[in-house]
């Protein structure tokens, strides 16, 4: 009980400051908890896939697989593969980030891990047909152009910053969170 | 469209799973729930803060922000709006749209939607629990310098 109120913390004190606002500004607070349950719908429909999808990758595929085709001596396979895996998947970025823990718990390298996530976040291929739609193929296809390359120097440039010792408690941590 | 392919995959997968191994599989899904629980906090928190920010900066409202000011100045509330605000793919690309149309810079509205997709102040906490305090903020302050790129080339090349 003890724990669990610890665990939500941050979202009582949150939910605590909304509702007093709400109350204060009934046309804001309606508003926004409508759009809170308006997300909370498509976390709902998108985290239940993604996380039963991470329990079966984690319990069958094996480390040596991932090392092998995402490790540190992966090269260009490794990044076309965490491009790919980021580009087709859906849903919010919040949820890529349990996803991409995995991945570097199962020896992933993590400038991988970073061109997974930047894929996630930009170059998501049901939301790029969505952006055409919008902003015209033009725009899609020089935006999509620049945005590789950025997600490759920055996936490359933060894996390069990160020393050897962040790195070994990071990869520490993520195989104690319990994924 | 493509939820409707996830669930197939993740179905089909599971059922594969569960005529290859019971145990296994069940095991997979107690990874699963446990992963889940281990991130929901941060998860409901992150809902809440969508629905406060959304509520008091409306599509409206940024379209004023972004529409009126061009130049150095909407540039980076361009910029600052899209890396602290969450907003979903098909709301903001319409909204990115209509910007335009309005009369609001390229160049602004590029560096809006590079920057709200790339860098999430928001999910910054969730980040750092998976990737640590100093490759998150990196991540991000990259991310957020590579939105400036992306609208100066995109300014450049469709003139």
């Amino acid at each position: 009980m003890i724990n669990t109120l610890k665990k939500y913390k941050f979202f009582i004190i949150v939910g605590v400051i909304d509702l007093i606002w709400g109350l204060l500004n009934p046309s804001v607070g309606l508003k926004s908890l409508q759009i809170s349950a308006d997300s909370l719908g498509e976390m709902f429909t998108i985290v239940p896939p993604v996380f039963i999808l991470l329990g079966l990758f984690d319990v069958w595929v094996p480390r040596t697989t991932i090392i092998k085709l995402m490790g540190e001596g992966s090269g260009w396979l490794g990044a076309i593969l965490a491009f790919a895996l980021g580009s087709f998947s859906a849903g919010p970025l919040y949820a890529a980030f349990p996803v991409a823990g995995v991945l570097l718990s199962k020896g992933s390298r993590f400038s991988n891990v970073l061109i997974f996530i930047g894929a996630w976040s930009t170059t998501k291929v049901p939301m790029l047909l969505f952006e055409a739609a919008s902003l015209g193929w033009r725009f899609m296809f020089y935006r999509l152009l620049i945005n590789i390359v950025g997600i490759l120097l920055i996936g490359y440039a933060v894996g390069k910053m990160i020393t050897d010792q962040d790195r070994r408690l990071l990869y520490d941590k993520v195989l104690t969170l319990p994924t | 469209m493509f939820i409707t392919g996830l669930y197939l995959l993740t179905a089909g997968l599971l059922v594969i799973s569960m005529r290859k191994d019971k145990r296994k599989t069940m095991m997979s899904l107690k990874k699963s729930w446990k992963s889940l629980e281990n991130i929901l906090p941060q998860f409901m928190t992150i809902i809440l803060l969508i629905g406060m920010m959304l509520a008091v900066l409306s599509p409206q409202d940024i379209s004023k922000l972004i529409g009126q000011e061009s130049g150095w100045g909407g540039l980076m509330i361009a910029a600052v709006i899209g890396a602290v605000t969450l907003i979903p793919g098909f709301v903001a690309f319409p909204l990115a749209a209509a910007l335009l149309k309005s009369g609001a810079g390229l160049i602004q509205v590029t560096v809006f939607v590079t920057s709200l997709m790339g860098v999430g102040v928001v999910t910054m906490p969730i980040e750092i629990k998976y990737f640590g305090r100093k490759a998150a903020i990196l991540r991000n302050a990259l991310a957020l310098v590579f939105s400036f790129v992306t609208a100066f080339t995109m300014g450049a090349v469709l003139k």
